[in-house]
């Protein structure tokens, strides 16, 4: 049983569908990525796990409970984090006040998580009286994901961590993530970099015009021959 | 000898009607602006109720002077208002947050347009501006007691044996003193505390804040109640500093929002900082410099006119002219804050 699980969810933006009983899940300590071309609906249907989106159909799981009718609010604090693509930092403030900001909800002291997100992010530590807007692409990322990650969830959702960055910090971002996985917590990832996502992926889901057209290990999916021909350019 | 002296008396000449005047208004329209530029960064709209709200603060702090004078309570030093105050800004702040309650929270819940907001806003400042006027009417009010000079000009000539006086009134004192301790206070708030930190996240960056579980109906009724406080703060210190007049707070709601936009509107130092900027101009512009530069130059180069660029009554020319030409150089302001 998966610990995060969107059952045959259908729905858009108020007008027509745009994903089409989608079916994506992760389960811990594991990473699921899904992938496919431009306008496939895969940002869609991760706002629908966080119930950004009013599904018209289809059913989302955490932990084996209906959380279908939640607010994103509400799923945050019970352990959804979500990086969004864009501004996914709060630019005027430091490192440190963008961290301290994605533990608002916890009364607990905060130290401990802060200090194993500076472990992970070394970088950070050393920047943490900087402000975020100051950083360069790669590092304003790692706050991204490191202000997900201090509210200590069990499932983490990024939108494309990786648009807009450099190969090298891209490798180092996946890096990082598969750390995060290691730590058991679940990971859930919309890529355009489908190889090397796919790579590092325990489960993969190609979506194309919102529905499922491949489902299965990132290995299989990155030995299919159809997969590789039509999503991954030969 | 006869030079240095010259000198003298045209520096205190210009610091008694130029510079201390400009400190105490600019300290005035700095508090104003900053609760606009705080409304504007987590509301995201110009709130053109701001100047009536500062009426409003400076009419129940005059009801609770004449409260508190009729019970025989008052102080030989201190303006009974100052003790007033407190009492009238939790009366404007419990009217202000019934006010978002029935009025704004409507739209927010309805994720309005902010051009929506800021005609509900003009409907409030109507609906103030009449409040007010019903409560204490449309007279000029002097609520003023206590000492009104630290410095009198009679004396500072007799001291210094100057020609030129230089009065310093308590309450241009008293106006830069308390803007000095609010402001330190708003950053400090802003800065150091929980609720500050998720304040200024919120303003950056909305719907990242709402994924950080920081909630908006808390985060909004902080901002109404320092907007609130501060609106109080700045009604009664100009109150005092001149006179009570219900017009006048709607008159200055166009130096404030020069202010606020002048200095980059969403960013509280921008706010201060343009607060000065306005006062200064509006006041240098306006003052008759004739006996200045008379003092300055030989006695045969002394200007027939007055000195001076435009006449008192075009005051709010000068704040028009400011906006207009940030709004055209740099619409960011200063401290480039956001676009309105």
């Amino acid at each position: 049983m998966n610990y995060l699980i969107g059952e045959n969810l259908t729905g858009g933006y108020g007008g027509a569908d745009i994903i089409r009983n989608c079916n994506v899940s992760v389960g811990k300590g594991e990473i699921a990525v899904v992938v496919g071309p431009n306008g496939a609906g895969k940002s869609t249907a991760m706002k629908a796990l966080l119930g950004m989106l009013s599904l018209r159909k289809g059913r989302v799981f955490l932990d084996g409970n209906d959380i279908t009718g939640m607010s994103p609010q509400e799923r945050v604090s019970h352990g959804m984090a979500f990086v969004p693509q864009n501004q996914n930092v709060f630019v005027t403030l430091t490192v440190e006040e963008n961290l301290e900001m994605g533990a608002y909800l916890r009364r607990d002291d905060i130290t401990e998580t802060m200090n194993q997100v500076f472990e992970l992010f070394p970088v950070l530590k050393e920047k943490r009286r900087q402000l975020a807007g100051e950083l360069s692409g790669g590092q304003r990322q790692q706050v991204a994901v490191g202000r997900a990650l201090m509210t200590r969830p069990s499932v983490l959702m990024l939108d494309e961590p990786t648009a807009g960055v450099s190969p090298i910090v891209m490798d180092e971002l996946f890096e990082r993530i598969i750390e995060v996985k290691r730590t058991g917590i679940a990971i859930l990832m919309v890529e355009q970099n489908a190889r090397q996502a796919l790579n590092i992926a325990d489960q993969g889901f190609v979506l194309v015009t919102g529905e499922n057209r491949f489902t299965d290990t990132g290995e299989a999916l990155l030995a299919n021959e159809e997969v590789r021909k039509s999503f991954l350019g030969g | 000898m006869e030079n240095s002296i010259d000198l003298l008396n045209a520096l205190v000449l210009i610091s008694n009607y130029v510079l201390i005047p400009s400190l105490s208004y600019g300290s005035q329209l700095a508090l104003g602006a900053v609760g606009v530029t705080l409304v504007f960064g987590i509301l995201r709209f110009a709130n053109f109720a701001h100047g009536e709200l500062m009426g409003l603060g400076c009419t129940a702090t005059i009801f609770f002077t004449w409260w508190f004078q009729s019970m025989g309570i008052s102080h030989s030093f201190f303006p009974t208002a100052l003790f007033a105050m407190p009492f009238a800004m939790l009366i404007t702040i419990l009217l202000v947050l019934a006010i978002d309650r029935s009025v704004f929270r409507f739209y927010r819940l309805n994720k309005s347009r902010p051009v929506t907001f800021v005609v509900a806003s003009v409907g409030v400042m109507f609906m103030l501006n009449g409040l007010v006027r019903m409560l204490i009417g449309t007279d000029e009010i002097i609520f003023r007691d206590g000492q009104k000079f630290l410095i009198k000009a009679g004396l500072f000539k007799k001291m210094t044996g100057l020609n030129e006086g230089l009065a310093l009134k308590q309450t241009q004192v008293l106006t830069v003193v308390l803007a000095v301790v609010a402001v330190f206070l708003l950053f400090l708030f802003l800065q150091r505390t929980r609720t500050g930190k998720a304040m200024r996240a919120y303003s950056d960056n909305e719907d990242l804040a709402l994924l950080s579980g920081i909630s908006t109906e808390r985060i909004v009724m902080v901002t109404w109640i320092i907007a609130a406080s501060l609106a109080t703060l700045a009604g009664v210190l100009y109150g005092l500093d001149k006179s009570f007049k219900p017009i006048v707070y709607f008159h200055l709601l166009l130096p404030i929002f020069a202010s606020a936009i002048v200095g980059g509107i969403g960013h509280p130092l921008g706010a201060i900082l343009g607060g000065y900027i306005v006062a200064f101009s509006e006041i240098t512009v306006t003052y008759a410099f004739k006996k200045f530069i008379t003092y300055i130059v030989p006695a045969n180069f002394a200007p027939e006119g007055l000195g001076q660029l435009l006449s008192t009554e075009y005051k709010f020319a000068v704040s028009f002219l400011i906006l207009v030409l940030v709004l055209l150089v740099r619409p960011t302001g200063i401290f480039r804050g956001r676009v309105l």
